[in-house]
This record gives C-alpha cells, structure tokens and sequence, in this order.
C-alpha cells in the first residue's frame, strides 16, 4: 500500500474512488494496528510508553498519504497513524514497539522515537513541541536546495502552549520556508482537557499575528481532511509559504496506554463515537459509490490480517545486540 | 509514632502538611488537579491548587515571581527531561536573584520532577539530569530513596529560601515504608548511613541506593561487609560522612543511574580522590549508566544501567577478590 | 607568520568551511551583521543571506532548525550569542541533537556546530559570565570542543564542521581578541579528542582549559624560576576526552593539577581527576588538585568578579598543594 503514496495527490480536487479506498484502506491500517497494541502492551510485548491514536486517523490518512517519500515528516509522541500512513512498514513498526532488531530504529527508539528515514517519516519526539523547529530546518534545508520539498510536522493543541511553538511559527513565516504545521486539536493536552491549559479554542486563532495563513477542518472527515491538505500542500510546494492547518478531532484512547482517565468527560466520548473517522467514509463511500458494504468490510479484514503477519514477523525477530549503544552514540 | 505509606503518598504528605502549616504554600503544575475531586483541589482550593498549560518556562518563571512576592510555590513538572525545556529560568533567573539582589529576594521554590523509570521509556522520559544542576551555584538538589526520607526532604525543601530541585524516582513511587507521623524534616547536606559496615564504602543515590543495599546482602554472604550511605542531597553534598567512612574502610564504589561523563557521581570521586588520598587502598569505581541514550530494546536497556550485579562485581574488583559471580 | 586574532580566525575558518562546502550554512542572531564579537564578519557580504541566516531571539527554534536542517543534509553552523542562553536551547540540544542518531538506530544524523562564547572577566554579571560545559559533557551524543587560541580554532572548528555529530564549540570572550601570529602556510585540521602538550616537564602535570591554558603557561613560567618543571596539557576537546595524553603525564610527573574557569563543584575538573585516579591510582603521589572558581554566581563588581576568577595565583598555589 505504502508505494501509492504522493502518487494519490489531488491537488484539492474531488476524490476518485481509488483515492477514497486508499483513505479507509490506510485508516483501518491503523485502527486494526493500535487495537491490536493495547493487550500487546497489556501483556507487556509492547511495553514502554505507548500513546494511540485512535479516532483521530482521519488526519494521518489525509495529510501523509498525499506526501511522496521525499516529502519529510515529523511527528510528535502519538505517531503510530503517521508512521503507517506514511508508508512505514507495519511489521517493523511493530518490531520496534517490541524492542526487536528488525525493528525500523533496531529497537532503540520505540513508540516514542519511531523513524524511517527511507519514507521520509523523521521521527517522533517524547517532547510536546520539541519537532516544531526541525520542520522548519528540514523546509529551509529543502528550499535551499532548491527543489521545494514541502515538510509536514503535527502537533497537538497542548503543545500550542509551549513556548517553542511561537518560535517556531515566527521562524517559519520570517523565513517563508515551504512547512506545514498541520494540528491535531485533539481536546487534551495529556491528561488536561483543552479548558483547563488555554482559552485559545482554535488554534488557528494563532497564526494571523505570524502572517501564516491557517485554516481549520473536520478532522473526523477525511475527505474534508483530504481536500484542504490538498490544496495547502500545492500552495506550499509552489513556495508561497508556511501554512498551519487545524483538524479538529477527538482523542478517544487515554493518554497512554494504561490511562485511567479520571480527567474525562463521558458524554464527549460518545457524542465523539458517532463522529468517528472511519465511520463516516464507510457511510459516504455507499452514498457516493466508491465501495460497498462489503467492500468496506473486506478492507477492515484485510487490514487485521495484515496486523497479525505483523505480529507473526516481530516475535519472530531477536532482541538488538548489546554493542548497539557503543556504536551509535555517536555518528561514524 | 509512623505509619506505612508508598513514597509518592509520603511526598504528598509533606505537601498537604506544609500547606496546612503555612498559607504562603502554593502548589501548580502539569496534569494535576485536572477533576474536582482532586484532595489537594479540594483542600486548598483553586487559588493555591492549579493544573499549568505544557509551558515549562512559564510555570518556572511563574514561581520564581511568586516566590520573589513572599510565597513558597511547589511546582509539578511531571518529568525531569522537560526541566531541560526551560533550563534557562532553572538556572539564569530563580538561581541567581538571591545573589544578584545582594540577597534582598529570596526565591523559596520547590521543582517537583520525576526521573529514572525505565522499562522502555526510552531516550527523552528516562532521563537521570539531577547531575547536570548540582554545578549550578544557587541550587539545592534533593533525591530521596525511601518514602521517610521523600517526606522528611520534601518538608525541608517547602521551608528552605533556595530554589530546591526535588528528584523522585519513578520506580519507587510505589515502594512502601514507614514514615513519621506529623511534621517531619530531614535536612539537607546530612548523608545516611542505611548500611554499616567496614570493608568497603558504596555511595548511592535515588533507586540505585537499593541496588546497593541488595548487592551488600550478597556481598554479606560471601564475607565482604559493606557500608551504603546514600547523600539524600547532592547539594549540598556531605562529603564529610563519605570520608569518614573511606578512612575506616579504604574502598569507595560510586553508584548512581545518571549516565557517568562529568556526573554526580564523578563529583563523589573527585572530592574522594582527593581528600581521602591517604585513606584509598584502591582506586574508586564508578557504577554508573554507559555513556550512551537510554535504549528502547529492555536487553539493551539493562546492558546500559547499572545494577546490583554490575555493584557486586565492581566491589569485587575493588577489593581484589577473585571474580564473584552476580 | 600572520597576525590574527581569536575573533577573526573563527570567521575566517567559517568562511573557508563554507567555500569549501555548499552545505555549510550559519544561523544565528545577528550573524548577517558580524555579531557583537566579530566572528562572523564578513560571512553575509560572501557567502549572501540565504547562507548567513539572521534569526529572532529564538535559541531553541535556532538550536532546532538546526538539527532539522541537519537530518536534510546540511551542515549548520549556529551560534548561540552566549553560553548563558543556551539553557533557552538545551532541551533542543539534549532531548533532539544528541540522541537522534541513537533513537533512530543510526538512521538519523545531526551534523551540526553549535558555537557559542562563555567566561568572566568582561564585568558581564551573572547571567553572561558563566561557563556551563560540564552541563554539556554529561551529554552523550554531543562532542565539546574549548579552543584556547586562535590556533587551536584554526586547528579543531573544521574538525567539528566535518564531523557527522553534533558538536558544540565554547569560545572565550576573553580570548577573542588576543593577537596572535598564525603560520603563513594556516594551521591544518587535527582531529577532535587529542589533547595538545604545550609545554613538557618532570614534575607536575597541569591540565587546564580555554584561558586557563594561558594562566597555567603562566604559572609553569614562573614556576620554572623555582626550580619546578611543570607539564601543560590542553586537552582541547572535552568530549572525546584524550585521556591517553593526560595519564602518560601524569605517570612521569606522578602529580595532577586540573585548571578550569567554571565553578570546581560540578565541574569538568572532577570529571577528568575521576578518570585520572582510576587510570592512574599508584601511580599518583599526591591527590589530584582542582582548581576551579568558588561556588556561586559570577559577581558584577569588579573587584568581587577579580576576586571570584581563578588565575595563575590559584594555579601556583595548587601546584604548591600538590608538591607538599
């Protein structure tokens, strides 16, 4: 699947049915895959801080299957739906979150720090915000070099509080480098929900003193999602500059893996469900005539069974060797 | 009298029985104090007790102005790496105002960071960055390995006019013990003995003080007695108790989790090597983290940190004994 | 021989790394303009603002579109004004910088320089005298370079440019502007973590770092008239350290003076008296003295700033605690 990405570009067109197939194919991926996780790290094969995103796929869908592999993301502690919608392979994925060789970073990052260079998926970061600035390295560095490369990092609304991201914004804009900040407003900031850490309720709100132009979807709907990437993408990639593109979506998982989310409020979960991504493509696909029921069901089966080949491939991978962390302290 | 509690509720303690104690006592951070039926919420309210934004900085600075008007803010930063976020107000404004204003403010705060948990936290949650603070005049730095000992210096830290970064260890949070009942305070700059003993000295710090009492168990059974003494602050640092027990034992193992470069524990030595020249029979060794990132993979993350079998051997090579097997 | 400053050699190497390489790119604030102590004088007018990159008072966005443009295959050289902000950068430094070759299992690389200047003596205060190096030593994943002359910059900042880890250079405002006379021919690169003997001699070793090289030369002069032979050793890079020079000294001399501008407590100085008294334990005739300034912040004043800086007084009289 991973080898249709940035060929499905539309440049904000209307989505074909191949594209649409794309877009539940890459979110049940990723649905199937983080179900999957929870007994994993329940049962400690997966263990360490592990953070889903589950409920908010529209986004990585709609954002990072339109990106080719030259086209960098990064991305922040949530990072499982990116890294699979960018095109990292599952089978390693889920390697790394084991601690296994054949994992994409030799088991030495995990959930937390998963990078695979060779997709252009630069990594995950445990920081809140701490990728903002290298996004906007990787546009200068691209736009230095004069091909344009547009540079994608998410970020949540939490980190929209931390200092660095003004920094970064303001860096951005002052340098009008080809990046996109694409925010997940999710309502938490951890285990905060969005009313206690700002009264800022749209992030977008943000960019305007920047002159960063900004927008703010329905992150549930990953056509929406789909279409207004699109176009910020050939408006990036044309050098007209920065952009912050805010999706509005609903962190249904804790924090964590393990969270017992005592911060929660009950009826935003359910009136949240009814809203869920994957959902709503299924209705829609029937109504516009891109699958069927069936179709839809097929494409869930397939992507559970894909996670089981994922399963099968990291057990069966050994443990990193010991003299890994000598040799990788430093760069030879 | 005492009673039994885990060490995160007897830090807890100190906190509510400081703000009982004293109004000025204010308590803010991350990912606290999120639902009305927080205790501390409850207790004190939201005008002392509130959830902060991810704004390390802010939060830091924040406090260090509270503290400059007359109050005594206790501040939850939730992970030792995110002090690195704000680093600066650390380090170039709550440590410096004392000094720079001939000591006409005082900065009374209290930063409250977890550190240490493993288990696959991997590279930027685990961090041991206690050392990196202990160089910065101005600063006290306490680290405490027993839930008396989280009360009794959590009480201290409250009280004492210096910026007091606190270091609670994530492994420990549920190990239970016996803590004093009511007001408790265990000063800064006073070492503890948790173990005698004579043919060797282990200094250890945090978790790691456990590690150690565990490698003086074996170490028991095959005839070797040595002392542990865990500093509880490492600034101050009672380096006194550390040399009077060099002088009788003439062997110092060096424990701590912190990666070894320019540490904490190479501090210890440092002060060891050369004040106790006389006394050394043999050249310290340093029981530490290796000199790279946590890993994610756990064979790789036990390969990287120390542990109770790493202190047997090193106590083992000290001494000159024939090589005891973990 | 050519007669040169500290200052202008580090603009002069920057600008012969960025001839020599197209990738090589210098943020910072006011970089464009020279920057207040001249060491990028010259670089805007060369090499154009697209390579010589003002940015706003931004150090952790500085720091971090750093290490962005690092992973895409540039070679940013940034500057962080004074080593006193870089606590505005350190989590982009510590938590991004240094670990992401290792978290990413070598897939990532961070090829980039980080200079910056520290030290007292300019009556700069508290919050811009300081010198925070052992902060950055405990880092694995970063390399620390303290050039104590324009030599030594000539010799080890091309060194860092080329190197694919992130490397953090500490400059002395003391030093930048300190004549010196550099060969005609240049000073050609030596590899970060040698240590360089500056002066040879039987009977104590004295390690010392940036201006402190220049009080301990000092001191061996003056010790000299006494009859005492003291070895000086720069170790130039602090990470990697040359532990290898450092211990076969001391193995001659049997005695250890270690000389260093930041505070003692906490300091690089215990660092290296650790590693020497492991390495070297029966060899040692004496402890390993530290020589280092007193535990608290940089005062203003100056005579209180004369007093807190540590100096060739402070060199003898260890050597003398070291003798006895």
């Amino acid at each position: 699947m991973a080898g249709e990405n940035g060929a499905l570009r539309q440049g904000g067109g209307t989505l074909d049915a191949n594209v649409a197939r794309h877009l539940l194919v890459t979110m049940w991926r990723i649905r199937a895959f983080e179900e999957r996780l929870e007994p994993l790290k329940r049962s400690s094969t997966v263990h360490g801080l592990t953070h889903l995103s589950i409920g908010q796929e529209a986004v990585a869908a709609g954002v990072c299957t339109q990106l080719g592999n030259d086209e960098i993301v990064y991305s922040n502690h949530r990072a499982h739906g990116h890294a699979l919608a960018k095109g990292v392979d599952m089978g390693r994925l889920l390697a790394e979150l084991m601690g296994r060789a054949d994992g994409c970073c030799r088991g030495l990052g995990g959930s937390m720090h998963v990078v695979d260079v060779a997709h252009g998926f630069f990594g995950a970061t445990g920081v809140v915000g701490g990728n903002l600035p290298f996004a906007v390295g990787a546009a200068f560095a691209s736009r230095l070099r004069g091909d344009s490369a547009v540079v994608v990092v998410f970020f949540g609304d939490g980190a929209a509080q931390a200092g660095i991201f003004a920094e970064s914004v303001n860096l951005a804009s002052l340098w009008q480098v080809p990046v996109v900040f694409v925010c997940e407003n999710n309502g938490f900031a951890e285990f905060t929900p969005r009313s206690a850490h700002t009264r800022v309720e749209r992030v977008s709100d943000l960019a305007a003193p920047f002159h960063v132009t900004a927008a703010t979807v329905d992150g549930n709907d990953v056509v929406e999602v789909h279409r207004a990437f699109g176009e910020v993408l050939a408006s990036a990639s044309a050098g007209k500059g920065p952009f912050l593109l805010e999706c509005l979506t609903h962190r249904r998982s804790g924090h964590y893996v393990g969270d017992p989310g005592g911060y929660r409020v009950a009826s935003d979960d359910e009136s949240w469900r009814d809203k869920d991504p994957i959902g709503r493509l299924v209705r829609r696909g029937a109504t516009e005539g891109w699958f069927g029921e069936d179709a839809a069901r097929a494409i869930e089966a397939a992507a559970r069974d894909e996670v089981e080949a994922a399963v099968a491939f990291a057990s069966a991978s050994p443990f990193p060797d010991l003299t890994l962390p000598a040799d990788l302290t430093y760069a030879r | 009298m005492a009673h039994v509690i885990p060490y995160i509720a007897a830090i807890q303690e100190a906190i509510r029985e400081e703000m009982e104690r004293d109004e000025r006592v204010l308590y803010f951070g991350q990912n606290m104090a999120t639902s009305p039926d927080d205790p501390f919420l409850k207790q004190f309210g939201p005008a002392r007790v509130r959830v902060t934004p991810i704004s390390e900085t802010a939060e830091i600075g924040m406090a260090t102005g509270a503290a400059m008007a007359g109050f005594r803010p206790v501040v939850e930063l939730y992970m030792a790496e995110f002090l690195l976020v704000a680093a600066d107000q650390v380090v170039n404004e709550g440590s410096r105002f004392h000094f720079m204003s001939k000591g006409a403010v005082t900065v009374p705060m209290v930063l409250v960071a977890g550190y240490g948990f493993t288990y696959g936290w991997a590279g930027q949650h685990t961090g041991s960055i206690y050392g990196m603070f202990m160089g910065v005049p101005g600063l006290r730095v306490a680290m405490p390995s027993t839930p008396a000992d989280a009360k009794g210096l959590m009480t201290t830290a409250i009280r004492d006019d210096n910026p007091v970064l606190f270091f609670h260890h994530y492994l420990l949070a549920l190990t239970e013990g016996e803590v004093p009942d009511g007001e408790y305070a265990v000063p800064f700059g006073v070492a503890d003995v948790k173990r005698s003993g004579s043919d060797v000295t282990v200094v250890a710090t945090g978790n790691t003080v456990h590690s150690a009492l565990a490698a003086a168990e074996t170490l028991a059974e095959r005839g070797v007695s040595a002392e542990v003494i865990d500093p509880r602050t490492i600034a101050p640092l009672d380096v006194d108790t550390i040399l009077g027990s060099v002088a009788r034992t003439g062997h110092l193992v060096v424990v701590d989790q912190a990666t070894r470069h320019a540490s904490a524990a190479a501090v210890i030595a440092a002060e060891v090597a050369q004040k106790g020249f006389s006394s050394l029979q043999a050249p310290i060794s340093l029981v530490t983290a290796l000199d790279s990132s946590i890993a994610y993979a756990e064979p790789v993350e036990s390969f990287v940190l120390p542990d109770e079998h790493k202190i047997v051997a090193a106590v083992g090579e000290t001494l000159g004994l024939a090589p005891l097997p973990g | 021989m050519v007669r040169t400053t500290y200052a202008a050699t580090v603009a002069a190497t920057l600008a012969a790394a960025m001839r020599a390489d197209e990738r090589v790119v210098v943020f910072g604030e006011d970089v464009a303009l020279g920057g207040p102590y001249l060491t990028t004088k010259g670089l805007a007018e060369a090499f154009g603002t697209a390579r010589v990159v003002n940015t706003p008072i931004s150090e952790a966005a500085i720091c971090g579109a750093a290490i962005g443009a690092a992973q895409s295959g540039l070679r940013p050289v940034v500057e962080i004004m004074f080593v006193d902000f870089i606590g505005l950068a350190l989590d982009q430094l510590v938590n991004g910088a240094a670990k992401a070759h290792f978290m990413s299992g070598g897939q990532l690389r961070v090829p980039m320089v980080l200079r910056t200047q520290g030290g007292a003596g300019q009556r700069g205060g508290a919050q811009h005298s300081q010198s925070l190096e052992s902060w950055l030593v405990h880092v694995p994943g970063l390399k620390v370079v303290m050039p104590s002359s324009a030599r030594e910059v000539a010799a080890l900042l091309p060194s860092a440019i080329a190197d694919d880890s992130p490397v953090v250079v500490v400059e002395s405002k003391t030093l930048y502007f300190r004549h010196e006379d550099l060969p005609d021919e240049g000073v050609a690169p030596e590899p970060l973590g040698t240590a360089r003997v500056l002066r040879q001699g039987r009977d104590v070793t004295i390690v010392a770092t940036s201006r402190m090289v220049h009080e301990a030369l000092e001191a061996a002069r003056q010790l000299a008239m006494r009859g005492i032979d003291a070895e000086v050793i720069d170790p130039r890079t602090l990470v990697p350290l040359d532990l290898a020079t450092i211990a076969a000294s001391v193995v001659r001399t049997g005695r250890l003076v270690v000389a260093h501008e930041a505070v003692c407590h906490g300091g690089v100085g215990a660092e290296i008296a650790a590693q020497v008294q492991a390495a070297c334990f029966y060899d040692l005739d004496a402890p390993v003295v530290r020589v280092g300034a007193p535990f608290t912040p940089v005062p203003l004043s100056p005579m209180l700033e004369d007093a807190y800086l540590p100096g060739t007084a402070e060199i003898l009289d260890a050597v003398d605690a070291a003798l006895d």
